[in-house]
């Protein structure tokens, strides 16, 4: 499912750069092969050049260099409506003045099929989403979750191999999009669609994609699984962005193959894991995880090097206990603990030693 | 609860036991009070200048007292002796009588006027009559025929029997070359004195074909102006809104200066070729010349309703069209055209109407051909003085453009205009 390389990709973007004004890149180098039936999803902050690279696979935009291969074939000078793609956008772009059944049917007129065979499909393709009993009704006289049911069936009803979302739910309350995100999953699955899904939201990310591309000023900054992206970021954006994350910055004291110690700016030292750095002395940031830092000297990890810390707030969240702390200097320092039998609650004020496994601790970029 | 309410005509009361509509109606009273008269100096204005006049100029298509205020004997002799009665010396007396009257106070001629209007050539009958009946002795019917043989004329008996009456619809009937025949039956004028009915034909084509050629100009300019990155938009905008900015005068001058023989457009065609010297296009003083003027000047009418439907249309539409499959084309007329409907119909509408209704660019390039009938409604005011025929054209025209509306309200629907 996953494309290893871009001959087997079925979408590929090949050194793709994309310029609006001749002065800035909003695109730059962008190399990305999704395989056959992936779920893949465009991660990043607004402005990174996420919308841009989907109109570009739709063929709304052009490439200002490189190529766009789709299953293997060059598109770059393919108008969009031989492209074959589904679209959902993010206000739905549902025809106002067209019935939900005509909305659904009108990509299946423009290519000519029967009228017999057009309600069938239709038909199916409501049911699909179960909508059903909308099909008279007009795009006003549905809710926003309804609207986005039927986009995507319009989406869907063609038989598209690909089908590209721009941030589908982004107009819906948190429970809807929960469930919606549910839905659409169920129908990659089912389907056997490629997906390309643009979102802001992480958690959608997380939760949907077979890979994630993290985008940040025009470039892909990580392609990775969910877990690897939340586990083992590449870069301090990475790991900023994505999930909470406590940061460290410091100088490497000692670097020795899969491990190295790092030198915190009030002298104490820590262990880590060289990610993007390579010599001693060299600036760094290391990354940890608020579920990976361990207070409780019992369970720290053999000959690990632990630091200081002052507890400045506790929040009770029921499953979670989440505690500020103040570490090297800086309180922004986060430790989550889960609330299980005879778990510490620690008090504003105590002092205590943290801890962590080298590996769950990445020394990164200093940004 | 709504639906107890509904089925169930209890009437509620407020806690103090009045009646709830009614408790209602009294809190609102003075706001709607307050509401009306501040509204009111407004309403007073619409009544006093635009309601009366229109009242007024209905009322005048099918009043005209002209003969009966000014020859009342006479018109009281039509009135006692019924249709086909000769007239006796009765009848003599009481309109030698009138004349003398009217001769006296100097408005024969307003009473020959208004006999003119239904049998040309009568008006000097009328004041010479009203400069000499004072001398004239009985029996009348002897002496004023001695006068003016015309005076015994049957038609022209017939014409001031019809016109003793202050309210007609002969004016109607003239508006649409239509005349009553001395038995009284309507005909048709004769061929060479039809021209009403020819002008309207002509007023409403040449309307239709001005807004079609607004529309076909203007939809692509609207577009643009919602399409173009805001600052290109807002220069062309500003070269849309430039023709209001200049006298309506200076721009139909204008278009003289450009359209005429040896004009700029003439003369550039024949630079480059297209035609020869002798060939000059006439293209002023004529229906072209009215046409051409009158597009370019209607057009920001056109484009503007336009411009207010297009811009709030995202892309995405069309995107979605041409994503789903739909050629460029199919994309524009499926999904683009139809959300622009009401535009197209405020726009035309509102340029219809106003080229129906347009009298100064035809009259300075319409020449005799491109005259509509608006210029003869002010030809009728300023020249002939014949108000009331004037006001039953007006009314012809008011009521086809009313049905015109009712028209559009039953294909398209009214709530679908968007003015702006
Ligand atoms: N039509 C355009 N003309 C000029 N610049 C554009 C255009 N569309 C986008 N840009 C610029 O390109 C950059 C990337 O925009 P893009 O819409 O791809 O971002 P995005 O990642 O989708 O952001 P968001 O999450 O806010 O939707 C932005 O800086 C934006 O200002
Ligand atoms: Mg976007």
């Amino acid at each position: 499912m996953v494309a290893s390389s871009p001959n087997d990709a079925f979408v590929a973007f090949e050194h793709v750069q994309k310029s609006y004004d001749g002065v800035q890149l909003v695109v730059k180098d962008l190399n990305l092969a999704i395989g056959k039936g992936e779920f893949l999803t465009m991660l990043g902050p607004s402005g990174s050049g996420k919308t841009t690279c989907l109109m570009m696979l739709a063929g709304f935009e052009t490439a200002t260099n490189g190529e766009i291969k789709l299953d293997g074939v060059n598109i770059n000078e393919v108008p969009p409506h031989k492209r074959g793609i589904g679209m959902v956008f993010q206000n739905y772009a549902l025809f106002p003045h067209m019935t939900v059944g005509e909305n659904l049917a009108f990509p299946l007129e423009v290519r000519g099929m029967g009228k017999s065979e057009r309600d069938a499909k239709v038909k199916r393709a409501l049911d699909m989403v179960q909508m059903g009993e909308f099909a008279n009704r007009r795009p006003a006289q549905l809710s926003g979750g309804q609207q986005q049911r039927i986009a995507l069936a319009r989406a869907l009803v063609f038989d598209p191999s690909l089908v590209l979302m721009d941030e589908p739910l982004g107009a819906l309350d948190k429970q809807l999009r929960e469930h919606m995100q549910y839905e659409i999953k169920r129908l990659h699955e089912s389907l056997g669609i490629t997906v390309v899904y643009v979102t802001h939201d992480q958690g959608e990310a997380l939760t949907m994609s077979d890979r994630v591309a993290v985008f940040n000023d025009g470039r892909i900054q990580q392609l990775a699984s969910p877990s690897d992206l939340y586990e083992r970021p590449d870069n301090s954006f990475v790991a900023q962005f994505i999930g909470e994350n406590n940061k460290l910055p410091g100088t490497i004291e000692s670097i020795n193959g899969d491990h190295c110690t790092v030198r915190l700016a009030n002298g104490e030292v820590i262990d880590a894991t060289p990610v993007n750095v390579s010599e001693k002395g060299a600036q760094t940031l290391v990354s940890i995880r608020p579920e990976r830092v361990e207070f409780k000297t019992e369970m720290m990890p053999e000959g690990a090097h632990t630091i200081d810390a002052e507890v400045m707030e506790f929040i009770y969240m029921g499953d979670l206990f989440r505690t500020r702390l103040r570490v090297a200097g800086s309180d922004e320092f986060v430790i989550k603990s889960r609330n299980t039998m005879g778990q510490r609650m620690l008090r504003p004020g105590e002092k205590i030693k943290i801890g962590w496994a080298p590996q769950d601790a990445r020394a990164l970029d200093p940004m | 609860m709504a639906d107890l309410a509904a089925n169930d005509p209890v009437l509620l009361t407020t806690s103090d036991g009045r009646p709830l509509q009614e408790a209602l109606a009294q809190a609102q009273s003075k706001a709607k009070w307050r509401a009306f008269m501040l509204v009111a100096p407004l309403l007073a204005f619409i009544l006093i200048t635009f309601v009366s006049p229109i009242v007024q100029v209905l009322h005048q298509s099918v009043y005209n007292p002209k003969f009966s205020e000014n020859m009342p004997q006479i018109s009281a002799w039509f009135d006692q002796n019924p249709n086909g009665t000769e007239p006796d010396e009765a009848a003599y007396t009481a309109l030698v009588a009138d004349l003398v009257a009217a001769g006296a106070a100097k408005t024969v001629a307003v009473a020959g006027e208004r006999v003119n209007y239904e049998m040309p050539g009568t008006r000097s009958l009328f004041t010479k009559a009203g400069r000499e009946a004072k001398k004239l002795q009985p029996p009348f019917m002897e002496s004023l025929t001695k006068l003016d043989e015309n005076w015994a004329s049957p038609e022209l008996w017939g014409v001031m029997r019809r016109v003793s009456h202050a309210y007609t619809g002969d004016f109607y009937l003239a508006a649409v070359d239509l005349e009553r025949s001395p038995t009284g039956s309507i005909q048709q004028v004769p061929e060479n004195e039809r021209v009403y009915v020819n002008l309207f034909v002509r007023t409403f084509a040449l309307s239709a074909a001005i807004t079609f050629m607004c529309l076909l100009i203007g939809y692509p300019v609207a577009f643009l102006l919602a399409a173009l990155p805001m600052r290109y938009a807002s220069l062309l905008m500003i070269m849309v809104l430039l023709p209001f900015w200049t006298s309506l005068l200076v721009r139909t001058t204008a278009w003289m200066v450009l359209l005429q023989g040896q004009g700029v457009v003439n003369s550039l065609l024949v630079w480059a070729g297209i035609i020869a010297e002798d060939q000059r296009l006439v293209m002023i003083n004529n229906l072209m010349g009215t046409m051409i003027a009158m597009t370019h000047i209607l057009l920001p009418f056109m484009i503007l309703p336009l411009y207010s439907v297009m811009k709030p249309i995202p892309p995405s539409y069309v995107r979605a069209a041409r994503s789903l499959g739909a050629t460029s084309w199919t994309a524009f007329r499926r999904v683009y055209l139809p959300q622009t409907i009401p535009g197209i119909g405020a726009g035309g509408l509102l340029v219809f109407i106003l080229s129906v209704g347009y009298y100064i660019t035809p009259a300075l390039v319409g020449g005799a051909s491109g005259q509509l009938i608006s210029n003869l409604i002010a030809f009728h005011v300023n020249k002939s003085n014949n108000w009331s025929l004037a006001a039953a054209l007006a009314t012809i025209l008011l009521a086809s453009i009313l049905l015109l509306y009712w028209l559009y309200d039953k294909l398209v629907g009214i709530d679908k205009l968007k003015l702006g």
